[in-house]
């Protein structure tokens, strides 16, 4: 059986991973030229609690079950978890009195150890909060992560297991016969497939019109984000989030995996022309500072960073928009994947999988008795202990080569990232975690591109940021 | 009737500010402002044929590094600058190259010698 | 293994650190994260650097030869490709990185000269588009002088302190179009010998009181929006103008790289960076600290003198040599940053200075001490020697500029 999944994000990247635990031929579409490259990138990188979503809706459902999937996932796939728990703060008795909803909804929805605390309780885990508090909604199962780490590691893990990834290739149209999919056309192929999963993001309503399937309007959500310096790491303990309003969760402050503090996001809906210009305005970046001071009085704001935007595919009906096509039978979505998006993926990809495709649809799949579940990922050397070190070191010197120094990434892990498919600067960025640190690449980009030279045999000014056209150096400055 | 031009001497950081007063027939009357001979000539110099040191780069063939830096080792005048530059953009060197060594004898018959700034060795292998 | 003195970081600072301890005759370890020594002095292929130290105008590259050459006759171990993993500040060791493996040094006095970094483009928080072709200067001159590569055929560079006007006829001599500098002051940033070599020269238009207040491109750069700002500087609205350019070059100045030392010492507070006293000693009395991770030079011989002091001093400290009392130096009227922090009547005092503003005429008063200077601008620092008689007796010192 032959199976498209369209859109390495998160949810195609473990959608396929999935697959790639049964006797199937997994194809992993990408228009981008790196996976988790779209909405993926750009988020919260939160694994929600779950009271947030009004219940009966099926993020609600899938929220809370994907949430209690991350501890196990984040060992199986290597990546970075911590469930550092989430508060909602109230300062004034209208807020007191969402805060008591939301409990009651986190209940009903089956949230585990949702309490509410008092005053001191608050400031004691949490005591760089405004002191003007009243009361907190304390979620302790609410945790973070790296979103584009989850994408890449699901499918490094698919690949091992068998699935085909195809990058730098966008969906154009389908093939279809007698009101099936037959084939998927992309810019540069026609693939033949049995079954088709929609997992485009912002653009899975147009695939799914390519295809003549059900659709939701997709329209950007954009939220703007505030990244500061690691130094202030410790500041704030905690996922905090102001009481929400009717449509949106708030601007947030909360530790990132690599210990430094996100600000944001706002939260502004586009017209669809904009679904591929993520952009920070002065309002908008003005707004998270605002807010981020009103809940952290004393957070330095000097320390910047660096700041971007992150577009959310958002609906109408503002649920997730998952299911089966009635008008073409073979063709599935999993759109409108909004926010708790990145917490729901690992449930909705088991769901896809063992309701739909071997549910409803009747499909039967048989596992692969030699599916290893487990990836490793890229050491960082700078993590180990000193002996274990030393030992790497004297296996391969270039694990003891510095070239980010901010990050402290060697060389070897730069090369491994390449190894693992990075061709671009962003590639080797989001696997390494080089060029993220304070000094935003000043110190380690030339290196880093000599290295991506050398590895890939080509010139420097063939290499891109992120993208075909995102060159990076001219030519020669001397023949 | 004179009038007065204000320069700013480029030839060492101090940056002197000097005035030259001229005549209606644009001859130098006096130079005042400077703090060594250097800034006199200079203000001449800016006046009638300004000249500038140049530094820049030469290709190297075998090289540790694809580049050595060099420079006039006299201000040249500004106006060969272009003509000097596609005259450098042709040159190639081959290491090892020594700091300091003369790399073109007055190029461009402008009495400088175009010098190397950093020593380059030869690449290993 | 055990040293008298370790040196962290091999430009200008550390190397003369370096050969001074060593002329105090400590064994020394330089400590150099790069390839090579030099530090940025290496990509610095301009003119400038010198004419104090040496006497002579050499470009950057020249400069750091002479260092390097002393470094090679004298009998320092000059680590390459090494990084400081950790310092224990009790203990008085360092763990340090190379391809050849994990070390351990174990010292007597350390001297700290890891420089500065340039502040980022992220940092700005600008609005619009994350697309390539945004580079801080010294960047885009790593690329041009070493890697031998063009950042890109059209700029607008923003910040017109002396690197990036050097850029700005670096690019224009190779080829580049520079269609302007933006500087947000209603005066440029760098010496006005640069503004004439590089913008005058070559006719590239000077924005004063302007700003970059928009970026777009959604894979490499295309536009840059440039508007007025206040006094305040804040934009004016209405005062947009497109650039279209492809290359953004960022001069928006030094942050100075105190992060391994900052939680174990104490912090110069109008530099930001590592707070030292006259003999370049620290809070931490074993730690050292010179160049540019101590407050922001403007000529690379003035952090020589200060490298060769901290050198000179760990050295002593190494050998047993106690110093002191200190007496805290203090920023009074319109003094925006002095160096050092502490004066130590070991040595004579030799203060670095910037002005809060512009000022035409002022008065520089340090104790009894009282000397007057004429057009000092915050981009132009002041060095001056005050005699320890002036200094006497006082308790704290505070660093004025009075106006006229």
């Amino acid at each position: 059986m032959r199976i498209a999944v369209i859109g390495a994000g998160v949810f195609g990247s473990l959608i396929a991973r999935e697959l790639s635990k049964y006797d199937v031929d997994v194809m992993l579409i990408e228009k981008n030229l790196d996976v988790g490259m779209g909405v993926t990138k750009a988020n919260s990188a939160i694994v929600h609690a779950g009271y947030d979503d009004p219940p009966g809706t099926v993020r609600a459902k899938f929220c809370v079950l994907g949430n209690s999937m991350y501890e196990d996932l984040s060992k199986e796939l290597d990546f970075e978890y911590k469930k550092i728990g989430s508060l909602v703060v109230a300062f004034d008795d209208r807020e007191v009195k969402v805060l008591t909803k939301l409990l009651r909804q986190g209940e009903e929805n089956k949230v585990e150890g949702l309490r509410i605390l008092e005053r001191e309780e608050t400031l004691a885990i949490e005591p760089n909060l405004n002191p003007a508090v009243k009361v907190s909604l304390f979620a302790p199962s609410a945790g973070i992560t790296e979103p584009w780490m989850v994408a890449i590691a699901a499918v490094e893990n698919a690949m091992e297991n068998g699935a085909k990834l195809i990058l730098g290739e966008g969906v154009v149209g389908f093939e279809k016969r007698n009101g099936r999919i037959a084939k998927v056309v992309t810019t540069r192929n026609r693939y033949e497939v049995d079954l088709v999963i929609n997992c485009a993001g912002l653009h899975a309503d147009e695939i799914a019109k390519m295809a003549g399937a059900e659709h939701v309007d997709l329209y950007p959500r954009k939220g703007e984000y505030i990244l500061l310096d690691k130094k202030l790491g410790g500041h704030v303990r905690h996922v905090v989030f102001p009481v929400p309003t009717e449509t949106s969760k708030g601007i947030l402050v909360l530790p990132t995996i690599d210990g430094g503090i996100l600000l944001g996001p706002t939260a502004e809906d586009l017209p669809s022309a904009m679904k591929d210009r993520p952009l920070t305005t002065r309002e908008g970046l003005s707004k998270v500072k605002e807010n981020a001071k009103r809940l952290f009085p004393k957070l330095d704001l000097s320390y910047v960073v660096k700041t971007f935007s992150g577009l959310r595919p958002e609906s109408p009906q503002r649920d997730f928009y998952i299911g089966r096509s009635k008008l073409v039978e073979n063709f599935i979505n999993v759109m409108a994947t909004r926010s708790p998006g990145l917490t729901a993926a690992p449930a909705v990809a088991k769901y896809v999988v063992e309701e739909i495709i071997q549910g409803e649809i009747g499909v039967s799949l048989t596992r692969k008795k030699d599916f290893n579940p487990f990836r490793k990922g890229i050491v960082h050397y700078a993590s180990l202990s000193l002996e274990r070190w030393q030992e790497e070191i004297r296996r391969d010197p270039r694990a003891g080569k510095i070239v980010c120094f901010c990050n402290e990434v060697t060389e070897k892990e730069v090369i491994e990232a390449i190894k693992r498919g990075a061709r671009t600067l962003d590639g080797v960025k989001f696997r390494t975690r080089a060029m993220f640190g304070r000094c935003q690449g000043n110190f380690c980009m030339p290196r880093i591109m000599k290295i991506l030279e050398r590895e890939l045999g080509t010139d420097m000014s063939s290499l891109t940021l992120k993208s075909e056209n995102s060159w990076i150096v001219d030519g020669k400055v001397r023949e | 009737m004179s009038a007065l031009k204000r320069l700013v001497c480029v030839q060492c950081p101090l940056g002197c500010k000097i005035s030259v007063e001229l005549s209606d027939t644009n001859r130098i009357l006096s130079i005042v402002g400077n703090r060594c001979p250097r800034g006199e000539e200079y203000a001449r110099d800016e006046l009638e044929n300004p000249k500038r040191v140049l530094t820049t780069s030469v290709r190297v063939l075998n090289g540790e590094y694809p580049l050595v830096s060099v420079k006039t080792n006299k201000p040249v005048p500004k106006n060969l600058v272009p003509e000097l530059m596609k005259t450098i953009r042709n040159l190639k060197v081959e290491a090892p190259i020594e700091c300091g060594s003369v790399l073109v004898e007055d190029v461009l018959g402008t009495g400088a010698d175009l010098v190397a700034t950093r020593t380059v060795r030869r690449a290993k292998g | 293994m055990k040293v008298d003195v370790v040196v962290i970081g091999g430009g200008a600072a550390g190397m003369a650190a370096a050969l001074k301890a060593s002329e105090q005759g400590a064994r020394v370890v330089l400590v150099e994260r790069d390839e090579r020594v030099g530090g940025i002095l290496n990509q610095c292929i301009h003119n400038g650097f010198g004419l104090h130290y040496f006497r002579e105008e050499l470009t950057g590259p020249e400069y750091a030869e002479r260092f390097k050459k002393a470094l090679e006759e004298k009998d320092i171990e000059v680590l390459t490709n090494t990084f400081v993993k950790a310092l224990d500040v009790r203990e008085k060791k360092l763990v340090v990185v190379s391809e050849d493996g994990i070390r351990i040094l174990e010292t007597k006095a350390l001297v700290y000269a890891a420089g500065a970094r340039e502040r980022t483009f992220g940092s700005l928080m600008i609005p619009g588009d994350r697309p390539s072709g945004i580079f801080t200067a010294g960047v885009a001159q790593r690329f041009m002088n070493v890697e031998n590569r063009l950042p890109g055929k059209r700029a607008l560079i923003l910040g017109s302190g002396d690197i990036g006007l050097i850029m700005a006829r670096r690019l224009t001599l190779e080829g580049v179009e520079v269609v302007g500098v933006v500087e947000r002051l209603p005066y440029p940033g760098g010496l006005l010998r640069n503004v004439i070599q590089c913008l005058e020269d070559f006719g590239i238009p000077l924005f004063l009181s302007s700003t970059v207040v928009e970026v777009r491109g959604r894979e490499r750069l295309e536009e840059v929006v440039v508007a007025k700002v206040d006094e305040n500087f804040q934009p004016i609205p209405g005062t947009e103008k497109v650039f279209e350019v492809d290359t953004l070059i960022l001069s928006v100045g030094l942050i100075p790289q105190i992060e391994l030392l900052e939680d174990s010492v104490e912090v110069n507070p109008t530099s930001k960076g590592i707070a030292t006293s006259n003999l370049g000693q620290t809070s931490e009395g074993w730690i050292f600290a010179a160049g540019n991770c101590t407050v922001i030079y403007d000529l690379v011989d003035y952090v020589t003198y200060e490298g060769e002091m901290a050198g000179k001093y760990a050295a002593l400290y190494a050998k047993g040599e106690r110093f002191g009392p200190k007496v805290a130096v203090k920023a009074g009227e319109n003094v925006m940053v002095v160096q050092p922090n502490w004066y130590d009547p070991s040595e004579e005092l030799t203060l670095y200075v910037r002005t809060r503003k512009v000022i035409e005429k002022g008065r520089l008063v340090v104790g009894s001490f009282e000397k007057t200077f004429e057009e000092l601008v915050p981009s132009e620092m002041m060095r001056v020697k005050i005699p320890r008689r002036y200094l006497n007796g006082l308790s704290e010192i505070v660093v004025e500029v009075k106006e006229e």
